[in-house]
């Protein structure tokens, strides 16, 4: 098991959700290090997306502490949490339809402190990552494709230089050329040390991108391990997702 | 045909210019009516009466300065504070509720102007007096210069407007959270203030309006009613959210008002408007010139 | 994924026979009809009691609060907050008018007949038109409506007396052929109160209905109620003829107790009013809007002995200040209750 350092960057201490009267999230905890990538699988309808919604402060727990950076943020509004430097990336990707790919980046770039000079580098950084967005960039969102809409919504949530990044099932409904295009995404973003807490489906690629999983049932973490345990330990994946 | 001869051109094209002006200016106000809208889902019915107040501020400054164009901006600015204030402390508390509720709020609020306006300024109508006469010849009439200036103020402010959405920083904010606020909060987006901010441009905008429509008419406590009643059906006709849509709709009903007053009294021009608004629930109702989405 | 917990859409789950047919509902249908029964027994000694002042007012909140009734049908049991409900009333004023002046002798049974006519005419119109329209644009489209009456109304002087309106004189409450006599203060206010008690009763049943049932549920959750397979619009036009209906019926009341009908009460205003008691008093629950009516017009009664004018303007603050804190209203709380 990977040694964490004392402080996580970022921890979830026991928290609970509702939606309505329905209770979600029974007690989730879990925690991401610093340029960790980590891995939460688990049935449709379990709690991963409203996890990563009670990190960005999408979804505000009722019980349970959310920290970052050893910084409680837990009843802090969203917009906050996002300037702190947490990145979210939705299902369903939900890039502005109606502005264009530069305009959808600069809803992460045009921030507080950021040089034009900085801009201009973190720009060219994300179109030499996603040279299709370059093409694209005085295009709508939404007339993008699906594979190219993923990557602007990964690469706007790159705009904020975040210290992680929350994905929610980035592969769903791409064609298998763009899960592995996905999977180098996720290589580059480990490599510029950006943490990923990763929820996803498809369970071979969390397996090979992460190095740690969770995984959740019914709104509670039943199973921490190193992903190489996992891959090789198949009964444990069978028992919770019956893949 | 020939009841299309018995139409005098001249008049038609006094009319013509007529409904272009109030056209105009009804587009000013319903922009700030379905911009709110559109990045809150809000329907103010206090508008009318930011549009009122506009005007008594107007006349308040005016009289004060003795500049029209001081007290223009003074009271847009004035009314722009004041939406601000209204927000904060009657819709912003409603935001995660039903949108009946923001309806009936604004309702309220618009009752409470009205009164207010009653009640600071009597009943009686006062003029905003035009900040230049002069006139000059179109056919047999002196068709006034203020006219034409209000027609262009008014096309100016919301050109501003609409540079200011597609360019800069807090456009592009404004476009985002209107069309995914939850996302543009994930982005770090201050939506909260953005909220409040599109608010009080609303109502500065609706302010202006009515220090510009002022010297028209009178100013009087319940020309708010009038003006809601008609960008509301601007904004139905227009489609709600739609900035383009509204202005378009906006002159498009203001010229047909203006050639119905033509025959029949302008009391019942207003019918036109009416029946614009019915035929396009009919056939069209997410708006006569929707093209896509906003 | 955990599904709503919002009970099933049809609440009809619960078996409807009427209050007595329930086991161990007995003792809450006793306490109710207890209630039911004072403030009824209070409403008639009213006139006997109080200065003619009160006994009028007290009258005219019984109207409003018809009205008010009427349109809680529509916000309180169908989810449509609509602001059309002037042009019901005015119609049922004018109707009842239209039948006063040119009919002679003046019957009240047919200025009634003219009267709910005219609303349920105006009722299916506006219906046609709006109840394809969600919410918002429901609320402004009948808001719109009253409009266009108020302006035709406004306009149309030769048939209706344009902004002065039309005089006429009251009817006698008669059976024709049997007796024939004049209201009195006292008999006038026994009159409305019978109406607006059997229109209570009406609406009370109607809503307990399997119809309006299916009301509640489109506006507990329009998209599944009609997934099941209801006629959505269906329903919605019936509800806003219902609405209508009653809502001419406080119209007719108000004629005929005022002898008059003016425009002002078509504009769209005094829709919102009937919507403000709604609010105050508690949506949904049918009493509610009668106490709410009775509450702003206290109000507003109180308040204008203090502020003498524009009294309005605290009126409007308290209103807004209920929409914030006190959505339910004043009777909301007590809404499960009153429905069963």
């Amino acid at each position: 098991m990977t040694r964490v350092p004392m402080q996580p960057l970022l921890a979830v201490e026991d928290i609970h959700t509702y939606y309505g009267k329905s209770h979600i999230l029974h007690g989730v905890s879990m925690e991401v290090g610093n340029g960790e990538v980590v891995g939460l699988l688990g049935r449709n309808g379990v709690g991963k997306s409203t996890t990563l919604k009670a990190v960005a402060g999408l979804v505000h727990p009722s019980g349970g502490e959310v920290r970052f950076e050893g910084r409680p943020i837990t009843r802090l509004p969203a917009h906050r949490v996002a300037r702190l430097g947490v990145g979210y990336v939705p299902e369903e990707r939900r890039i502005f339809p109606l502005l264009t790919v530069i305009e959808n980046l600069r809803t992460g770039l045009d921030r507080h402190g950021v040089t034009t000079a900085r801009k201009k580098e973190l720009l060219e950084k994300v179109y030499a990552y996603f040279p299709v967005l370059a093409e694209r960039r005085s295009q709508a969102g939404g007339t993008l494709s699906g594979g190219e809409q993923q990557m602007l919504a990964i690469a706007r949530a790159m705009m904020l230089e975040p210290k992680i990044i929350l994905l929610d099932e980035p592969t769903e409904g791409l064609m298998p050329r763009m899960v592995s295009q996905i999977r180098e995404i996720i290589e580059v973003l480990h490599r510029e040390h950006v943490a990923v807490l990763l929820v996803e489906q498809n369970v071979p690629l969390t397996l090979e991108a992460s190095q740690r999983i969770y995984i959740l049932e019914k709104g509670v973490v039943r199973h921490h391990a190193p992903a190489v345990e996992l891959q090789v330990d198949d009964a444990v994946i069978h028992q919770y997702l019956g893949v | 045909m020939e009841f299309l001869q018995t139409i005098p051109f001249d008049q038609l094209l006094i009319q013509t210019i007529n409904g272009i002006v109030t056209g105009m200016i009804l587009a000013l106000v319903a922009s700030g009516l379905t911009l709110i809208f559109g990045i809150m889902d809000v329907v103010n019915f206090a508008h009318g009466e930011l549009f009122m107040l506009g005007a008594y501020f107007g006349v308040i400054v005016l009289g004060a300065t003795g500049d029209f164009w001081l007290a223009l901006v003074a009271a847009s600015l004035i009314i722009a504070l004041l939406g601000a204030a209204i927000y904060l402390t009657t819709l912003r508390p409603l935001l995660g509720r039903d949108p009946l509720t923001t309806l009936l709020s604004t309702f309220g609020v618009s009752l409470g102007l009205q009164n207010y306006a009653l009640w600071q300024f009597g009943p009686v109508a006062r003029k905003i007096a035009e900040p230049f006469t002069g006139h000059f010849s179109l056919f047999y009439l002196d068709y006034p210069w203020y006219r034409l200036v209000i027609a262009l103020l008014s096309a100016a402010i919301i050109g501003a407007l609409w540079l200011f959405l597609k360019f800069g920083t807090f456009g592009i904010w404004i476009r985002a959270t209107t069309q995914d606020r939850v996302m543009a909060q994930a982005m770090g987006i201050p939506v909260p203030w953005v909220l409040t901010v599109v608010f009080a441009i609303g109502a500065g905008m609706a302010g202006a309006s009515g220090v510009l429509f002022g010297p028209l008419v009178g100013v009087n406590p319940t020309m708010g009613l009038d003006w809601i009643l008609k960008t509301l059906i601007v904004v139905v006709v227009g489609g709600m959210g739609n900035l383009a849509g509204s202005i378009a709709a906006a002159i498009f009903i203001s010229l047909l008002e203006a050639y119905a007053a033509l025959w029949v009294s302008p009391a019942q021009a207003v019918i036109v408007s009416f029946v614009v608004l019915i035929l396009t629930l009919l056939f069209r109702p997410t708006g006569l010139f929707a093209s896509s989405a906003k | 994924m955990t599904a709503q917990p919002h009970t099933d859409p049809l609440p009809a789950s619960r078996e409807r026979e009427g209050p007595a047919g329930r086991v161990g509902e007995g003792r809450h249908a006793a306490i109710y009809w207890t209630g039911f029964s004072v403030i009824l027994a209070l409403l008639v000694i009213a006139p006997l009691v109080l200065p003619e002042f009160w006994r009028r007012f007290l009258t005219e909140i019984l109207i409003w609060g018809l009205l008010a009734m009427s349109s809680d049908i529509l916000i309180g049991y169908t989810g449509m907050v609509s602001f059309g409900h002037s042009a019901f009333f005015g119609l049922g004023m004018y109707g009842a008018a239209a039948s006063l002046t040119s009919l002679e002798p003046p019957n009240l049974w047919l200025a009634m007949l003219f009267g709910l006519a005219a609303a349920a005419a105006v009722a299916g119109f506006v219906a046609y038109f709006s109840t394809r329209l969600r919410d918002i644009y429901f609320a402004i489209t009948t808001l719109i409506f009253s409009q266009i009456f108020y302006v035709v109304i406004f306009t149309w002087t030769e048939v209706t007396g344009g902004e002065n309106g039309l005089t006429f004189s009251r009817p006698p409450l008669a059976l024709p052929g049997l007796f024939s006599v004049p209201f009195t203060s006292q008999t006038l206010h026994w009159f409305v109160v019978a109406v607006v008690t059997l229109s209570y009763l009406v609406l009370r049943r109607i809503t307990q209905s399997p119809f309006g049932m299916v009301l509640q549920s489109i506006r507990e959750n329009e998209p599944r109620t009609r997934a099941i397979g209801y006629p959505i619009e269906r329903y919605k036009i019936v509800a806003v003829m219902l609405s209508g209906l009653f809502a001419g019926l406080a119209g007719v009341l108000y004629a005929v107790q005022n002898q008059f009908a003016a425009p002002d009460f078509v504009f769209f205003l005094v829709s919102g009013e009937a919507v403000i008691y709604n609010v105050i008093g508690g949506i949904g629950t049918l009493v509610g809007p009668i106490v709410g009516a009775a509450f702003f017009l206290l109000l507003r009664e109180g308040l204008s002995r203090f502020f003498t004018e524009y009294y309005l303007i605290p009126v409007g603050v308290i209103f807004v200040a209920m929409v914030i804190f006190m959505p339910q209203g004043l009777l909301g709380f007590m809404r499960r209750w009153l429905n069963e």
